[in-house]
């Protein structure tokens, strides 16, 4: 496909494994190892099996009939809200802890921001009986407590990061400095398509169930071959990059990822890499990051702690440079509105990330008649202290 | 003759290498330390540029990384501060840091500023052997630096002989699978290791570095390998009260009485 990663594994310019030789071991053994454990019948029997009966797969697409009636188009929503655990992650952290255990590890780390990731990694974890360590920024933990609880009652450990700012950017760091202490036992399962050379192809096609199962979605409840555009908010990129993937190399199918411009793009206080950012280094791969003159990485800020990453997938970099998805972002204000507007007209609160692309729906020009799918990463239940405070200030 | 090459030619053995962070504790301490250091009889002096994320380094040297960039520092004012040093300092000098700052820099000015000041070698801890062979190997040829790679328990034999050919000047053992960090001792498997790479009989010297914190952990060391690194135990003296010179003196006495 034109747009997966090379030999090198490179998206073009973007990506690479800029890692210390201490974990060169590891990441060697993991780039050797699983294109051949993802083409694996056992393996992909033992993935589709959880991912039908654990996860709840398929999750449905839903067509959002008054949502569709307000902006004058077909808009599907991809429900992965309904997922176990309540958003996609789940569905990179039952591939990855199946891949860990076929390399033979019996210690499992992870790093989280909001807490989704972090809770999927600390499940799948419980159901196979592994030690699971979850590497959290002290400002996440205090913020996401519901999430650190859940994590807790499900056996794993969680270690509040100290350094740095305290969020998802520390717990990387931290994550990684975990596994070049322990390179023998430990797999990093990380969550999203970050990271060096294979974890943003191996997410990426871990993901990518989502799109495979909008392809036929979409086939059996309108008729069209394909979706005439597909819609998902982009932090790292994970669930965007599941909904893109099969329909890359169809330039019909028009791709639109939304980043989060925080308090705006003009501001210091935004997550909005790919308008706001440089290419560079940052946990292992080379792609835009957003860092200052001296090249020291910046603090990003967004109302959602998901999407509040100064980097950004090295293939969304590369989707970007060549313009075969668009991206865009949009407002904490802009994205509150939306998850209300989505809350009113469906009744679905969506995760405070997925507000960020259902924004954009008031702001792009598309026919009509055509059919859209908005990705539903994740459901809103770890938010409501966000949104009660939103409408409480907005009621004031 | 590159000072790193001169010094492995004379000094087979007991070599004494420290590592400082650039602008720690003050901004403008950074010549002052280096001074301090080779005028107490340091081998060779790995400067530290910081960054915001040093990802290979443990919970100390990220504070230290910190503070430096909280007092201002950065790749170019390092570059100006260094302007004289040579005046003053004999030692080889290097410059360690990660390759964000660098690349930003642009690693072809990066070079030419380095070799300008008088350094002898890069340690960059996430730049893989391929890229810089790739990209990069020219500029530091150009200029005489050389490349400073690191081996770990982990790194297969193979991947030595590798390190051992594209790599100049010496070989950087890590000395555990850890970050950088005091640690108690070394463990029956890590003198395993030293004796497999010894036996090994590489072509370049190797430098065994990452919990050397005391003088027999250096004494150790220095028995299977040309000698030792030592960072984080010297910048946590560092962070004690008292002169820059008192600091320095009775740590590098410590190590070496």
């Amino acid at each position: 496909m034109q747009y997966d990663v090379n030999q090198d594994g490179y998206y073009g310019d973007f990506g690479g494994a800029f890692i210390p030789e201490m974990l060169y071991a590891n990441v060697e053994e993991l780039r050797l190892r699983y294109m051949g454990i993802l083409k694996d019948d056992g393996f992909k029997n033992d993935f589709k099996q959880l991912l039908r009966d654990y996860v709840g797969r398929p999750t449905p697409l839903f067509h959002a009939s008054r949502l569709s009636d307000k902006y004058g188009r077909q808009v599907f929503l991809k429900r992965e809200d309904l997922s176990h655990t309540g958003a996609h992650k789940i569905n990179n952290t039952v591939g990855q802890i199946l891949i860990a255990k076929r390399l033979g590890k019996r210690r499992i780390i992870a790093e989280t921001g909001a807490g989704q990731h972090g809770v999927a990694t600390a499940t799948v974890c419980a159901l196979m009986g592994l030690e699971c360590i979850v590497y959290m920024g002290d400002t996440d933990v205090k913020r996401q407590q519901p999430n650190v609880l859940k994590m807790k009652m499900l056996g794993a450990s969680v270690v509040t990061v100290e350094s740095g700012n305290k969020t998802l950017k520390d717990a990387t760091n931290e994550a990684i400095r975990d596994w070049i202490n322990h390179p023998e036992d430990t797999h990093y399962i990380i969550g999203s398509v970050v990271g060096p050379h294979p974890y943003p192809d191996l997410v990426t096609r871990l993901q990518a169930v989502i799109g495979e199962e909008i392809s036929w979605q979409i086939r059996e409840q309108t008729g069209k071959d394909v979706p005439d555009c597909i819609i998902a908010c982009v932090g790292g990129g994970s669930n965007a990059m599941g909904a893109f993937y099969p329909f890359l190399d169809n330039e019909s199918v028009r791709m639109i990822g939304v980043e989060a411009a925080g308090k705006g793009i003009d501001t210091d206080e935004t997550a909005a890499t790919l308008a706001c950012g440089r290419p560079g280094i940052i946990h292992g791969s080379k792609t835009m990051l957003m860092q200052d003159d001296d090249g020291q990485i910046i603090e990003p800020y967004s109302i959602s702690a998901g999407l509040d990453y100064p980097g950004i997938g090295p293939v969304h970099s590369y989707l970007h440079i060549t313009g075969r998805v668009e991206y865009y972002s949009v407002t904490d204000e802009q994205a509150l509105e939306a998850a209300l507007e989505l809350t009113r007209l469906e009744g679905i609160i969506p995760a405070m990330e997925t507000a960020h692309a259902l924004a954009i729906l008031g702001k792009i020009e598309t026919g009509p008649d055509d059919v859209l799918v908005v990705n539903l990463s994740g459901r809103g239940d770890k938010d409501m202290e966000t949104y009660i405070k939103a409408f409480e200030n907005e009621q004031d | 003759m590159n000072r790193i090459d001169k010094l492995f030619e004379t000094k087979k053995s007991a070599i004494l290498s420290v590592y400082l962070t650039a602008g720690f504790p003050e901004l403008e301490d950074t010549c002052h330390v280096i001074r301090e250091l080779a005028d107490k009889g340091v081998d060779m002096i790995e400067i530290g540029m910081p960054f915001s994320d040093p990802l290979a380094d443990g919970p100390l040297l990220q504070v230290c990384n910190q503070q430096a960039l909280n007092n201002g520092m950065n790749v170019s004012l390092l570059f100006d501060q260094l302007r004289s040093i040579r005046e003053t300092v004999d030692i080889p000098l290097l410059l360690m840091g990660y390759l964000n700052p660098v690349l930003n820099y642009g690693m072809d000015n990066f070079c030419r500023e380095a070799a300008d000041v008088g350094m002898d070698g890069v340690i960059l801890p996430d730049l893989p052997v391929r890229e810089y062979t790739g990209q990069f190997q020219k500029f530091f040829q150009h200029h005489g630096l050389h490349m400073i790679f690191l081996i770990s328990p982990q790194t297969s034999v193979e991947r030595i002989r590798q390190i051992e050919t594209l790599g100049s000047g010496f070989i950087y053992m890590v000395s555990s699978a850890s970050t950088t960090g005091v640690k108690n001792g070394f463990q029956p498997e890590q003198i395993s290791y030293f004796r497999r790479i010894k036996e090994m009989d590489l072509n370049l010297p190797q430098l065994i570095g990452f919990g050397i914190s005391t003088q027999e952990t250096y004494r150790q060391a220095c028995k299977y390998a040309n000698g030792a690194i030592i960072g984080s135990a010297f910048m946590k003296h560092l962070m004690d009260e008292g002169s820059i010179s008192k600091k320095v003196s009775t740590f590098i006495n410590q190590i070496r009485p």
